[in-house]
């Protein structure tokens, strides 16, 4: 396994990112755009019509051959025996403590190939951790650094997709992923997305990102479509109630208290499932809860109180743009997770009023 | 409107100060809004406190991060703009205009000899000196 390079990478779409005057920061060992024109103008435009994303900081796993699907069944907490070609399922890469290693999104490419895609901060990690689980008639091909991965997130993203592809995007179901040409070149198109907006994942190589970014900012352009950072990326996610690992989830939470028991299939084997299983039946000490904060902006990080003590703390905070509210989930006690229960958060040595609410705090309407 | 006024002082940590005799205005800078960003939240101290020059006043929360507001000047706060509270969007959009924190009544007027010139406050951020306008 080759070491991981203490460098800091930038992804094939830098030089864009820089003619369009983005605030470049470093996550997860990338330099990536924070913003453009402005998170909130940002978050707008994604929830009102389209914003473009360079997710290639991301990283992509491939299994192959006839015993993939069973390693990644053992190995991801949600029903991958149960993917049928052309699907996508959100699931946690759990350990034997029942704790997550990743949260990651498995696609069935074709009968035998599995396409992973993890967490940036992550990849070294999950590498290992595959490798060390890898079962029969399987190969393994890390392929994060050569895989780029632009997403178009919004109401009009299917829309100004299907100006450019010459798959019927339309017809692809939620979570549905096939093989496509995006502005002629060779992509795995998928209808996932991290915004709680309809949209689409567009996976090509290295090569081909930048004109397929060009295309989707020109053929968007009637609609409005802006690229969008991760100051934004990060607003719409915690709206949509997602998960950010590192954040609210990670080696030391597990499935249940986080909110993500759903992604658990029980009835299978899988790393960690008794002690989840157990969890579940004896019922989580802790919940992560979704609070509005009257007064000012919880922060990871920031003490959660009731009557002056300290009960929990702080996972996710923001402004949410959309709700127009100051949001945050917290680890809070179970029987404190209540709904319309009144905690406090502590914010810069005084504690704001903060109410249980339910979460997500935004979900767009369905037709 | 030009982002670094004329007829202002200004601080290294990118307020400004408005003088008319004892009583003295004080706000962020366009350059402090806009590294901010989406200003989303801001807390000022009540009429009545007592606010000491370089010391925290207030805070100004963006999506992004809170940041501190130094007092360029020491005084008792005689009022503070109820509306920046209400809709703290003010601070991005008039910085000098409706966007303005509090009103000081000034303890020592020699402190604003300690403040920064237009021309100063334009070389602190980089920008050419005399380079006025939008």
């Amino acid at each position: 396994m080759a070491a991981e390079a203490p460098t800091i990478r930038r992804t094939p779409l830098y030089d864009k990112h820089a003619e369009l005057g983005a605030k470049m920061v470093t996550f997860a060992g990338y330099e990536m755009p924070i913003q453009y024109e402005g998170i909130v103008a940002e978050h707008r435009a994604v929830r009102g019509y389209a914003g473009l994303f360079d997710l290639s900081h991301m990283g992509e796993f491939f299994l192959k051959g006839r015993g993939a699907g069973a390693t990644l069944d053992r190995l991801v907490s949600s029903d991958i025996a149960g993917l049928a070609v052309g699907q996508a399922r959100y699931g946690l890469l759990t350990n034997d403590r029942g704790t997550i290693v990743d949260d990651v999104i498995v696609y069935r490419i074709s009968e035998a190939e599995y396409m992973v895609v993890v967490n940036a901060a992550n990849i070294a990690k999950d590498r290992a951790h595959v490798l060390a689980h890898l079962g029969e008639d399987v190969a393994f091909d890390d392929r994060s650094y050569g895989t780029a991965l632009v997403a178009i997130q919004g109401p009009r993203a299917v829309e100004i997709l299907a100006s450019l592809s010459d798959a019927d995007v339309r017809a692809l179901p939620s979570f549905g992923v096939t093989q496509a040409r995006v502005a002629r070149a060779r992509a795995t198109v998928a209808r996932t997305g991290y915004t709680g907006e309809d949209g689409f994942e567009i996976f090509v190589t290295n090569a081909e990102a930048a004109k397929v970014w060009d295309a989707l900012l020109a053929a968007g352009r009637a609609p409005g479509v802006k690229p969008i950072g991760l100051g934004a990326r990060d607003t719409l996610r915690l709206e949509a109630r997602f998960s950010l690992y590192g954040n609210d989830i990670d080696e030391t939470t597990d499935p249940i208290e986080a909110g993500l028991g759903w992604t658990c299939k029980l009835d299978k084997d899988f790393s960690g499932r008794d002690v989840i299983a157990a969890k579940k039946a004896e019922g989580p000490k802790r919940r992560l809860a979704g609070l509005v904060v009257q007064g000012g902006v919880a922060r990871h990080g920031h003490e959660v109180t009731q009557s002056g003590e300290v009960v929990g703390h702080v996972t996710s905070g923001t402004y949410g743009p959309t709700v127009e509210k100051n949001i945050a989930l917290a680890y809070v006690p179970t029987p404190l997770s209540k709904l319309g229960t009144v905690l406090a958060v502590r914010i810069r040595g005084k504690d704001v009023p903060a109410t249980v609410v339910k979460t997500p705090f935004y979900s767009r309407v369905t037709r | 409107m030009s982002t670094v006024p004329d007829d202002l002082k200004y601080s290294k940590e990118h307020e400004w100060v408005r003088a008319d005799g004892d009583l003295v205005t004080i706000g962020i800078t366009h350059f402090a809004q806009e590294q901010l960003g989406d200003v989303v939240f801001v807390e000022l101290p009540e009429k009545g406190a007592t606010v000491r020059q370089f010391s925290s006043l207030g805070v100004v929360e963006s999506v992004k991060a809170a940041s501190d507001i130094y007092a360029p000047i020491s005084g008792e706060v005689v009022e503070r703009n109820v509306k920046v509270i209400e809709k703290p969007e003010l601070v991005n959009s008039a910085p000098y205009g409706d966007g303005w924190m509090i009103r000081v009544r000034l303890a020592d007027k020699g402190e604003l000899a300690q403040l920064l010139s237009p021309d100063d406050y334009r070389s602190h951020i980089g920008e050419t000196a005399g380079a006025g306008g939008d």
